[in-house]
């Protein structure tokens, strides 16, 4: 049986007829056409599925659609403006830290909620807030140093 | 995954009514529960979920200088709360392990304890430090030493219809530390293959007046170290001292072979985490011990 589910994902308020069952990254792909939000595993933990829920990271595979009812869901497409991207998005194409690209939009948004809450993080911080992101092409360095090197630029 | 209902009570009353029916679950980060759903782990008719109860995310002061954990309060919240990270740091550095920050952002420590996995890190900090486990239920709330509550793996004495509403933590003491430590063979996103949390008090000469030491993935639930704890009582802290303690939790630990560990490591490991953990501590009062 089917729940109407109110949620505000990139600032826009949706209203969502899902099942029960439907995970947010079901109703992120599934229903709102989300697709930049990827499925890797199902069980939290790949994180190519992370989001940002009422501003902190969250693989969306382990919320029910349910959950996100009354919250503020942040999804990588409401980082790029057009064919503008990013600043995160721009350094990991500069410095190779992506390659096959899907694990791309969840380091992406693990970048984006460190750097949010600490715009000058230090190597480790920057690999442990990555550390729930796998990649299986770049060997992660060059993904550290574009995440160091948009710190170094953007932060204060 | 079977059809669910899903229900959003408001207090603890509704919650615990709506508990009542069979297969009906507690839900707080889901981050243990929404993957056994999957993987059809857990047969799961209703789902509660407790997160809008104001009661069960709320970390508050008690009288006579006590903290109240909720037990839906999330690792990140936990970890990042100003009264935790300074006073029960332990606790603080402990729920930074589990998962990632991805899963911390959900994951409750409460979660972590009712799932009751053998090598849950959120664990062994607050049996060292003697939490308590506050329950609500159809009859009534009680309070348990949390260490009590852990039957076997994924398995509590919380009764059918109950669920954990706080963890409670007694006043910090003067001269006391604790400190968790746990090896994983991967440096990241891994399950701990063994886990020791100590908590020492040192009395005015500088010897030890209390101890506890409680390890992680060693055995069917948390266990105490309680022979290492022994020894170390009545002992001034020396790098001796601390490996003596390291071996003999060794000894007190039961851990079984299986395919991410063999027991014979699982006890060395326990064997140097111990010492070094208590070390930390030593370390934390202000007293300088060579580190194994």
């Amino acid at each position: 049986m089917k729940a109407l589910i109110r949620c505000t994902v990139n600032d826009e308020e949706h209203v969502v007829l899902a099942d029960p069952r439907d995970s947010l990254l079901e109703l992120l792909r599934d229903r709102l056409g989300l697709t930049g939000t990827k499925e890797g595993c199902s069980n939290g933990n790949c994180g190519t599925c992370t989001v940002l829920v009422d501003g902190a990271p969250v693989n969306a595979c382990l919320m029910l659609a349910a959950e996100a009812q009354g919250h503020e869901v942040v999804t990588v497409e409401s980082l790029s403006e057009g064919t503008k991207l990013h600043p995160i998005q721009q350094a990991l194409v500069e410095y190779g830290g992506t390659q096959c690209g899907f694990c791309t939009p969840g380091i992406v948004m693990s970048a984006k909620a460190l750097l949010d809450a600490n715009p000058r993080p230090t190597e480790d911080e920057i690999r442990h807030a990555i550390a729930g992101n796998l990649c299986r092409c770049t060997g992660y360095d060059k993904i550290v140093a574009a995440i160091a090197a948009v710190a170094a630029t953007e932060g204060e | 995954m079977q059809e669910f209902g899903y229900e959003r009570p408001d207090c603890i009353e509704a919650a615990v009514g709506l508990m009542r029916e069979g297969d009906t679950r507690a839900l707080a980060g889901g981050t243990d529960l929404i993957p056994q759903m999957r993987e059809g782990r857990r047969s799961v008719g209703r789902i509660v979920d407790l997160k809008h109860v104001p009661d069960l995310i709320a970390v508050f002061e008690l009288p006579g200088g006590g903290l109240s954990i909720g037990a839906a309060a999330s690792a990140t919240i936990i970890a990042r709360h100003a009264r935790i990270a300074a006073d029960y740091p332990a606790i603080a550095a402990s729920v930074r392990l589990i998962g990632s920050v991805q899963v911390q952002s959900r994951a409750s420590l409460g979660g972590n304890v009712c799932n009751a996995a053998p090598s849950a890190d959120g664990v062994p900090a607050l049996i060292c430090h003697r939490a308590r486990a506050r329950i609500a239920g159809p009859d009534g709330a009680r309070e348990v030493e949390l260490e009590e509550l852990f039957t076997g793996p994924g398995r509590t004495t919380l009764a059918p219809g109950e669920i954990l509403t706080a963890i409670v933590l007694p006043p910090v003491l003067p001269r006391s530390a604790a400190h968790y430590l746990r090896f994983t063979p991967r440096r990241e996103m891994d399950i701990a293959i063994a886990g020791s949390g100590v908590w020492i008090r040192l009395d005015e000469q500088g010897a030890i007046a209390e101890a506890r030491i409680a390890l992680a993935s060693v055995g069917p639930t948390p266990i105490r170290a309680e022979t290492a704890e022994r020894k170390l009582v009545g002992e001034r802290p020396s790098r001796a001292l601390l490996e003596e303690a390291g071996r003999l939790a060794a000894g007190d630990a039961r851990p079984i072979s299986d395919t991410r560990g063999s027991a014979d490591y699982r006890r060395s490991l326990v064997s140097v985490l111990t010492a070094r953990a208590l070390a930390q501590c030593c370390r934390s009062i202000g007293v300088e011990v060579d580190a194994p």
